[in-house]
Parts: C-alpha cells; sequence; structure tokens
C-alpha cells in the first residue's frame, strides 16, 4: 500500500517537472512567434488576444537589408562548413588512421580552437584584417568562422573514421584498390551519416554566430544576427520586426534539425558512442 | 604492400620498413587543415606582442612596453573583480545545466511518443541565435509591464528587477543561458542513455538494488564520456561567455556582470585601447586551455574505462 502510493507521489513530481521544464523552454519560442504578430503599441500588452497584423512580416520580407543579411550568412556559414569539410575529412581520417609523432598534441591544439575566447581573435584580426584587407569580406568571415567549424567537424568525424574496421580497407587493398580509391569508394560512403550530422552541427554554429559578424564586417556582409540587432537599436524599438528577422533566420537550422535528427545525438556527441 | 597474409604481425613488419613518403603521408594528410590552423594562429601570438605595447585604435604608431599593460592589469581592482564574475558566472551556469540537463535527460529516458516529441522541441531553442534570445527574454523580463512579471503578480511578487538590479542580474543572465544550453546537455545526456547496454540493468533488477543505487554503480560510470563532452563544452564556452551579457546588460548594472571578456571588448573596442586590453583576455585563454585540457584528456580516460579496454 505504501509503496503504490510512492509510485503515484513519483509519477507526480515527475510530470510537475516535465512539466515545468517545457513551458520555461516553450514558452520565450511562443511569446517569440506571438509577437511578431503584435503592432509596436501593442508590444507592452500582455494579452493573449489582441488584432493580429501581418505588417512586421511586411516590413522585414521586403526590406532588402534583411534578404542580403540572410544571403550573407547561407554564404558565410555554408562557405565555412564547405572549407571545413575539404580539409577536415583528410584531417580526420589521419588522426583516425596513422600512428604519428604529437598525433594527439595536434589533435587537441585544432580542438582548443574551439574553446578559444573569439575576443582574442577578433582583436588582433581586426588589425590584420584591415591592413590586408580582409575586413568585411566573405573570405575574411569563411576563414576565421573555421574557428568553430573545423574543430567541430574534425573531432565528430574522427570517431566515425575509428569505428570503419581496418579489415575492410585492407580486404580492399588486397582486390588492388589504391589507397586512395580505398578511401573514396570504402571509408567515405561508411562515415557519411557522421559528414552530414557534424557538417549540419557546424552549419548551426556558425549561422547563429554573432561575435565575428559584429567585430569583423561593416556594412557590406552583415549577417541575420547583426541585421536582427538593427530593428532594435534603431531610434525606436521594433521587437515585432526583430522578432520576425530571428524567426524567419531559424527556420533553415528548424528544418536542418528535423533532417538529421537521428545523426545529431550521435554527432555531438564526438565518437563517445562506441558500437 | 606486397603483403597477401593479412595477419597482424605482417601488416606490422611492412610498416616498419615504410618508405619516408610512407611515414610522412599522415603530415601531408593533415596538411591543409594544419595551415588553417597556423592562419588563426598568427592572431593569437601577434596578440601576446602587441599586449606588450601600447597600441591604440587612435593612434596607429606604437612603442613597445614591456609588462606595463600586464602589471598595470594585476594591479588593477578591475582585474579581480572580472576574474570573480568570470568564475561565478561559468560554475553558476555549469552546474545549473548540468544537473538541469541530466535530470530531464532521465526524465524523458523512457521511449514513449510524448518523450519523443518532448525530446524534439527540447532541442529548438538552441537554434535561436542567443543574442536573439536574451532580447526575447528582455522583452518577458520587462520589470513593469514584461509577462512574467503579471505571471509573478499572481503570486503577489511585484517589480521583480531582473537584470536590472545587481542583486538579480546573475540570476538572470544564468536563467538565459540555461535556456538556450541545458538543451545541449540534455541532447548529450540522451545520446548517452541511449547507448546504455540493457543487461546489467536487468541482473541489477534480479539483485533487487535501488533506483538510486542502480544510477549511481551502472548509469553514472557508463554515462561519463558523455557529461564529460557536456562539462567540457558549457564550462569552457560560459568561461568566455560574451555575447548573452553583451545583450543582456552589456556587463552592468554597473560592473555586476563585467567578466574578461566584456572588461576585454571595452578596452579594446570601447576606449580603443588593445594594449590594455589584451592581457585581460590572454589571462582567459591560458586558463580556458589547461582546464581543457586537463577535462579532455580526463574525457579520454572515462572513454576508455566506460568501454571497458
Amino acid at each position: 500500500m505504501k509503496n503504490k502510493r510512492l509510485v503515484v507521489a513519483g509519477k507526480i513530481i515527475r510530470n510537475i517537472l516535465l512539466i515545468s521544464y517545457t513551458i520555461f523552454a516553450l514558452f520565450p519560442l511562443f511569446w517569440m512567434i506571438l509577437i511578431t504578430f503584435k503592432s509596436d503599441t501593442q508590444m507592452y500588452d500582455t494579452t493573449f488576444f489582441f488584432t493580429p497584423t501581418l505588417e512586421n512580416y511586411k516590413e522585414v520580407l521586403l526590406s532588402a537589408d534583411y534578404f542580403s543579411a540572410f544571403i550573407n550568412n547561407i554564404i558565410v556559414s555554408g562557405g565555412a562548413v564547405l572549407v571545413s569539410v575539404i580539409v577536415g575529412i583528410p584531417a580526420a581520417y589521419a588522426l583516425a588512421r596513422y600512428d604519428f609523432k604529437g598525433k594527439e598534441d595536434l589533435a587537441f591544439t585544432i580542438l582548443s580552437f574551439r574553446f578559444a575566447p573569439e575576443i582574442l581573435v577578433i582583436l588582433p584580426l581586426f588589425m590584420i584584417y584591415q591592413k590586408i584587407g580582409l575586413y568585411d569580406t566573405y573570405t575574411g568571415l569563411i576563414w576565421v568562422y573555421q574557428l568553430i567549424t573545423l574543430p567541430l567537424l574534425i573531432w565528430v568525424l574522427r570517431g566515425y573514421f575509428e569505428d570503419v574496421s581496418v579489415e575492410i580497407e585492407q580486404a580492399a587493398q588486397l582486390d588492388g584498390y589504391r589507397w586512395y580509391q580505398v578511401f573514396i569508394k570504402i571509408v567515405l560512403p561508411l562515415v557519411k551519416p557522421g559528414l552530414v550530422a557534424s557538417g549540419l552541427l557546424a552549419f548551426i554554429f556558425a549561422w547563429n554566430n554573432f561575435t565575428f559578424s559584429l567585430l569583423l564586417t561593416g556594412f557590406n556582409i552583415q549577417t541575420v544576427t547583426v541585421n536582427s540587432l538593427n530593428y532594435i537599436a534603431s531610434d525606436t524599438v521594433h521587437y515585432g520586426q526583430m522578432a520576425v528577422a530571428a524567426t524567419i533566420a531559424a527556420l533553415p537550422e528548424v528544418i536542418l534539425a528535423l533532417i538529421i535528427q537521428k545523426h545529431l545525438v550521435r554527432g555531438l556527441s564526438f565518437g563517445a558512442v562506441k558500437g | 604492400m606486397s603483403n597477401t597474409n593479412l595477419s597482424a604481425t605482417n601488416v606490422e613488419i611492412g610498416e616498419n620498413k615504410k618508405p619516408l613518403l610512407k611515414r610522412l603521408r599522415p603530415y601531408l594528410i593533415m596538411a591543409p587543415a594544419f595551415l588553417i590552423t597556423v592562419g588563426i594562429l598568427y592572431p593569437f601570438i601577434s596578440a601576446i606582442y602587441y599586449s606588450l605595447t601600447d597600441f591604440s585604435f587612435r593612434n596607429p604608431t606604437f612603442d613597445f612596453v614591456g609588462l606595463k599593460n600586464w602589471i598595470k592589469m594585476i594591479s588593477n581592482f578591475d582585474f579581480w573583480h572580472a576574474v570573480l564574475v568570470t568564475g561565478e558566472y561559468a560554475l553558476a551556469t555549469t552546474v545549473t545545466q548540468m544537473l538541469l540537463g541530466l535530470g530531464i535527460a532521465l526524465l524523458l529516458n523512457k521511449d514513449t511518443f510524448i518523450n519523443r516529441v518532448l525530446r524534439l522541441l527540447f532541442i529548438f531553442p538552441l537554434m535561436v541565435a542567443p543574442v536573439i534570445a536574451t532580447l526575447i527574454w528582455q522583452l518577458m523580463l520587462n520589470p513593469s509591464v514584461g509577462i512574467v512579471e503579471k505571471f509573478l503578480n499572481l503570486f503577489q511578487i511585484y517589480n521583480f528587477p531582473w537584470a536590472s538590479s545587481p542583486q538579480t542580474a546573475l540570476l538572470t543572465a544564468v536563467m538565459i543561458d540555461t535556456w538556450v544550453y541545458a538543451p545541449f546537455v540534455i541532447l548529450l545526456a540522451l545520446a548517452g542513455l541511449n547507448s546504455l547496454p540493457k543487461s546489467p540493468y536487468e541482473s541489477a533488477k534480479i539483485d533487487g538494488g535501488s533506483a538510486w543505487f542502480t544510477f549511481k554503480t551502472l548509469t553514472l560510470p557508463m554515462l561519463k564520456p558523455f557529461l564529460y563532452i557536456a562539462l567540457i563544452f558549457r564550462l569552457m564556452d560560459s568561461l568566455k561567455m560574451f555575447d548573452i551579457i553583451f545583450a543582456l546588460t552589456k556587463g552592468g548594472p554597473g560592473n555586476t556582470l563585467m567578466n574578461l571578456s566584456l572588461v576585454a571588448y571595452n578596452k579594446g573596442f570601447a576606449f580603443l585601447n588593445l594594449g590594455e586590453s589584451l592581457p585581460f583576455i590572454i589571462v582567459l585563454w591560458v586558463v580556458v586551455f589547461i582546464i581543457s585540457k586537463k577535462l579532455v584528456s580526463n574525457w579520454l580516460l572515462s572513454q576508455k574505462t566506460a568501454s571497458g579496454n
């Protein structure tokens, strides 16, 4: 009898905790979407019932600024991921397959860039970029975004490469494939899920980055996050328009996350899931 | 390789005789990634050099001043305050998020329809840029007209100051940081829980171990590699936190939330004094580097222990 009551109590507590967290996690998102339909004058009326307006959407979507910021974000984040994939795949493979002097140190050095304070990189880069003309350019931004995308990609992929058995590669080599043919025809298809997961994860982290594009770009290639702030920073505060800008900016990520959700978890675990 | 036999010894003998080019292969394969890394390494090294000069954005000619900036920093109250704030913030956010993330993941561990839906929904906060998330929270937390104030009024709490008072600013920042990043910990903990083998649990059940005992002796050790990854990322990112605090109060009220990143940003970009700003951020970098190195080696160790090698 006492045991049964304990089980029921446990269930109730469990549900209360889950419901509280659900409200905490989802209410701000709900509120963000709600205020996209509010006019600036209604912004501080905290009722759930109001006359919705599409004015904010019109204002944001029809502005050339937002459109170009969105495209800039795609170019910079996509470009950074692309560069990382091209140089990261071989690097991750080398770390997984070969034993060489200083391997772990090299691996840690690459990972440690992910933890370097952005401001430290930005302060000197700001000057270097202005000197060599990379300030406010795609190349400059894509290059610095490697700090976010490259370590992530290399460390996730390394785990996937380690899971591919050496015997498969050796068997293929016996069949007469050259080592690079083995790599392209046999190994690469096997790690594709890891590549997709890490690539898209890197894309998400790059997409939301704020500090690099705030400080290393001027007016030419503003990204979405920095652009969204303009609706707040100008003479009048347009929360509604900012919310529209943010909501639309989140859409590509949400879509990507839905597509890769199965791999997302595995990708984030940095090779900690074995077998 | 001329070996037709695949036995381990033969392969090893083959590898020992490797020509130079073959031995260099891993380095050659890594070269492009390494070059990009070195390209980024350059700013780090120049940062150390500039910290020894009086460089300022106002005045493009600069002189070498030795350790002047460093001595000035250490003898300044701002620095020790920033160290304290950095530590407090990192500790508070990391502990909160690790406990909350692990707790929620454990609650979601049963594979039911509602849990699958929640797992998906809980990822969404990660999709909003932290800066924007902070601004939305700011609107909700407005001490006089925000929706949270209306909610608190129901409990007879009025004008809770949130980010505008030194007493509650840290709490507010930690709450927003937790909103943004707890999903990351949940994701990792769920990945770990998913990977746990079933059989030890069955035997534990037969032996009649309590839930807490099972958690402590089975779940936690096997979950360790995942928790380490979450801990590394959360601790390192909160030590260098910039964007959430910047969007929330720019370090205020007063200097309540002035951590090392914010101080460096202010000195460098607001007061344009690069030479004085860099020591603050170099100290942060060194601390982050040392802690992450230790944690990563612990993680590698825990991974070996958990997989039984």
